[in-house]
């Protein structure tokens, strides 16, 4: 076997007493790569990783495999059934879990270091090898529909899924990753193992391994686990997209005392220049907990709702700045009417020197915060592979979040912020608002 | 995605540490704890692995404090906490602390308080002079009160107003503790919710906070050295309000099994459980606190509990069953099963049929090779709390609040690892008791018909 090394050195900085995280690269001749960060303070070890295609790839009727896939790849695999492979996890405090995304399709795995080797044949033996018996599919498939109808009861579950369908009327993105009752009884066995077939590969892959293993142990576990997967994923593209209904207010009826509310209008793609200068925006505006705007201006002084937030929502083939509020439905006019006009003031008197200043110093004094544990780093190293960011990223991104300057932001947030394109979704029974056309 | 193992609820030393496989070594947070002379109590639990701290102070008050008829006062003090003081702005220790690159929250239980922060390590001093200062220097407008109350009334309609298994839960406690203040809902009742007023909260709020009834537990990149000069600074020289006291109403004895049923339109998955007043680990028949432990690490874990296997997996009429415990606590305790039918399958078979695995349980059915398993799991699991920066701090500081000590946390392995299968089959038999029972059954309302007016009634 063969390895390329590869070393970036993380500073974390603002504390005074830097210290060092040094993130490695571990290629092996199959093609495959990882991302490391040896860590022995604990013997765990932490190992997270996404095959990139997610749930927006699921076919037409069948919305829901992907998730059906991941609740399932560790109900049985090769010659274990369901019980004894769950039996193995259990005796040898073993997790292992994967979950669908929009774009991508991922995996956690933490053990114990002295039970590293039976952990790394479950995984392998569940992304290889899967089974798919009869009785787990039901079971899992049951306890899918039981969570559908969860979600129906759960206002704010309605609301985001009415603002994906409503923005992305055509878009794989506007339907529903977890399915619905009609798509997840439709997908059949055949269906899964073709997903495991066809989205499962070594080309669509990344590694973030985190914890008490060597380098050497790390590139064996790699090419052990995952060399037996196909070379190439089939092939997918999606179209891009830009968000629709700008400005609209849907309503959608339930007997609750409390409105959820959703909006989201057209954001910033996470390769655009602006994306760094979006993040501190929307920190200013709704992101940044007890100090945003929104947070402030709907909350701390009108105590209208409980909570309030907005987020850039960057995703593949399409990007959002969204939010989520609640509040009674007698106030649900007032609240409406506050949100679009705190993204209109932002758009067009800016923010200031101060605001954007301690934006910068939250974000870069917290970035520190974000290493409490082994699995949060390892998410880390897979979401850095994901998005591209670069080995070195931990090392560049506070110089990127430095360098933002309050012209750019004002520019920005004219060009990118606008309470009267917002799309408003509200679930319950709100008073003070019509619903558009 | 299906959540197969039951979240393990974070009981107080359920998460302490041992070194891998074995009882003999316990003691893994080994905290450094000193008093400070006003009767503050001091943990330091060092982690050098970043160089960041989590900053805890935790108050001996929780909602099984509040008196008669002022519901959801504890909870509602911890919001109004984050307004001004004598020297700082209203929402200006966030501000400070943001523009620091801290972060910052609370949260309130029925027997604690706890405010926390997690900050770079050459912050901490920064966070200690602000958390003391809002100790004894809260000040609070009238208006503060009134806004902060609407906030407290959103977040009771978003918690439990919106949610049907909520609003269940919560009748359900109230009819399970007959007297015990944990009848209450920490969040309140809305109609004594809307009745806390400005006299009310700074009453029990100079009646509660006091460096004497607060512990300080400080996680993370710093030792007890370091540490002591800074809490005598800024904690030490805040005067020991008079001595406090806990009083906390009784509980009669049970004579009868309850019920609760809700039906609601919103409904479109039912359940079923029954809940029992348990021991925990400071009420009660405090031995079995451990072996219920072990026993619910068993019976809830997901695919290998006989309750699951039974029902989930052979039956095919329920989409989950498990059990569910939790010992962390001053007061009593609940020890409960639970189900979820599948659709078509009746509330009344599916009760049997647990109920059935039960007696089971009940006449020797329970494995011993099973309850090994889940004492190797429980203490598995304390090496990777290990992993997580906060968890010491949490656990420690839960415990401490309700009056448990560092030595009762420090030897949760080896109790773990001591109990027998006499003890575990005693702890169930003591536990399933009906008449100390409520069962709470959540229901779909049948669709009432809207009635077309009466021929002849319209007008």
């Amino acid at each position: 076997m063969r390895y390329i090394l590869g070393t970036a050195l993380l500073i974390l900085s603002f504390a005074a007493p830097a210290q060092a995280v040094k993130v490695e690269e571990i290629k092996t001749d199959k093609g495959l790569t990882a991302w490391l960060v040896r860590d022995t303070t604990n013997p765990i070890i932490s190992i997270r990783f996404s095959f990139k295609g997610g749930s927006a790839l699921d076919p037409t009727g069948k919305e829901g495999l992907a998730e059906l896939v991941a609740s399932t790849l560790d109900e049985g695999a090769g010659k274990w059934d369901s019980r004894v492979f769950q039996r193995q996890m259990e005796d040898l405090s073993v997790q292992l879990r994967f979950d669908a995304g929009r774009d991508s399709f991922g995996g956690r795995l933490k053990t114990l270091r002295k039970n590293r080797m039976a952990a790394f044949n479950l995984l392998r033996a569940a992304v290889t090898k899967p089974r798919f018996d009869e009785e787990p599919v039901a079971r899992i498939r049951g306890q899918l529909l039981a969570g559908l109808r969860q979600e129906a009861e759960d206002p704010g579950s309605v609301a985001g899924k009415t603002l994906m369908k409503t923005l992305f009327p055509k878009h794989p993105y506007g339907r529903p990753g977890s399915g619905t009752i009609e798509s997840i009884a439709a997908i059949t066995q055949e269906d899964l193992n073709n997903f495991v077939k066809r989205r499962l590969a070594r080309n669509n892959l990344v590694v973030g391994i985190v914890g008490d293993i060597s380098m050497k142990e790390a590139a064996a576990f790699l090419s052990e686990t995952f060399g037996a997967l196909p070379e190439t994923a089939t092939p997918w593209t999606l179209p891009d997209v830009v968000a629709a209904a700008a400005g609209k207010t849907i309503i959608v009826e339930k007997p609750v005392p409390q409105s959820s509310i959703m909006y989201a209008h057209e954001g910033i793609k996470r390769d655009d220049p602006d994306f760094f200068t979006a993040f501190l925006l929307n920190h200013i505006l709704g992101g940044g907990s007890f100090t945003s705007r929104l947070y402030q201006n709907i909350r701390e002084k009108r105590g209208l709702v409980y909570s309030i937030s907005s987020y850039l929502h960057s995703m593949d083939w399409a990007a959002l700045i969204a939010g989520s509020g609640g509040t009674a439905n007698a106030r649900v006019g007032e609240t409406v009417t506050l949100l679009r006009k705190e993204f209109n003031r932002i758009a067009k008197d800016g923010i200031t020197k101060t605001e954007l200043s301690e934006a910068k110093t939250f974000q870069t004094g917290s970035f520190t915060l974000r290493f409490t544990s082994s699995g949060r780093i390892a998410g880390m190293l897979v979401w850095m592979q994901l998005w591209n960011r670069g080995i070195d990223y931990f090392d560049r991104r506070n110089a990127l979040i430095e360098a933002v300057t309050l012209k750019d932001a004002n520019r920005v947030a004219k060009k990118f912020l606008n309470g009267d394109k917002l799309t408003v979704v509200v679930v319950g029974q709100p008073k003070g608002l019509k619903a558009s056309q | 995605m299906v959540f197969k193992r039951r979240l393990k609820l974070f009981v107080v030393a359920g998460i302490a540490l041992i070194a891998a496989g074995n009882s003999s070594s316990a003691s893994v947070f080994n905290p450094e704890t000193f008093m400070l002379k006003n009767g503050m109590q001091v943990v330091v639990i060092p982690n050098h692995r970043v160089p960041v701290v989590t900053h805890m102070v935790w108050y001996k008050v929780g909602s099984a404090d509040e008196q008669e008829g002022e519901s959801g006062i504890a909870h509602f003090l911890e919001h109004l906490m984050f307004k001004g003081t004598k020297t700082l702005g209203n929402g200006e220790f966030s501000r400070i602390l943001a523009k620091n690159g801290g972060q910052q929250n609370a949260f309130t239980s029925t027997d604690y308080t706890a405010y926390f922060q997690n900050v770079a390590a050459d912050r901490l001093e920064m966070v200690m002079r602000m958390e003391a200062d809002r100790m004894t220097n809260l000040v609070l407008t009238k208006k503060d009160v009134v806004t902060e109350r609407e906030v407290v009334l959103e977040e009771r309609r978003s918690r439990t107003g919106n949610n049907p298994g909520a609003l269940l839960r919560e009748q359900a406690n109230a009819a399970l503790f007959l007297n015990y203040p944990y009848r209450r809902p920490i969040i309140g009742w809305e109609h004594e919710i809307r009745s806390l007023d400005y006299d009310r909260v700074i009453k029990f709020y100079r009646r509660w906070y006091a460096p004497n009834n607060a512990i300080l537990v400080v996680a993370g990149d710093i030792t007890a050295k370091k540490l002591k000069p800074l809490a005598e600074k800024y904690y030490g020289t805040i005067p020991a309000a008079k001595p406090i006291v806990r009083n906390r109403a009784e509980e009669p004895p049970h004579n009868a099994a309850r019920q609760v049923v809700l039906k609601d339109r919103r409904v479109r998955q039912q359940s079923w459980s029954r809940t029992y007043l348990a021991p925990s680990y400071k009420f009660g028949n405090r031995n079995h606190a451990y072996a219920l432990e072990v026993l619910v690490e068993y019976l809830g874990a997901g695919a290998t509990s006989p309750l699951f296997r039974s029902l989930v997996m052979k039956q095919r009429i329920a989409v989950g069953a498990g059990a569910y415990y939790s010992p962390g606590e001053l007061g009593p305790s609940r020890f409960g099963f639970y189900a979820s039918p599948k659709p078509g399958v009746s509330i009344g078979k599916l009760k049997n049929a647990l109920m059935a695995e039960v007696a089971k349980l009940l006449k020797g059915g329970i494995d011993k090779g099973e309850i090994n398993r889940a004492k190797q799991r429980l203490l598995d699991e304390a090496v990777y709390a290990r992993d997580s920066a906060g968890a010491g701090a949490r656990v420690l500081g839960s415990a401490l609040a309700i009056g448990m000590t560092i030595k009762d946390v420090e030897t949760w392995p080896e109790r773990i690892s001591a109990v027998t299968m006499a003890e575990v089959n005693a702890a169930l038999a003591d536990v399933v008791n009906d008449r100390r029972s409520v069962t709470a059954i959540l229901l779909p309302e049948k669709s009432t018909k809207k009635k077309s007016p009466k021929k002849g009634a319209m007008k």
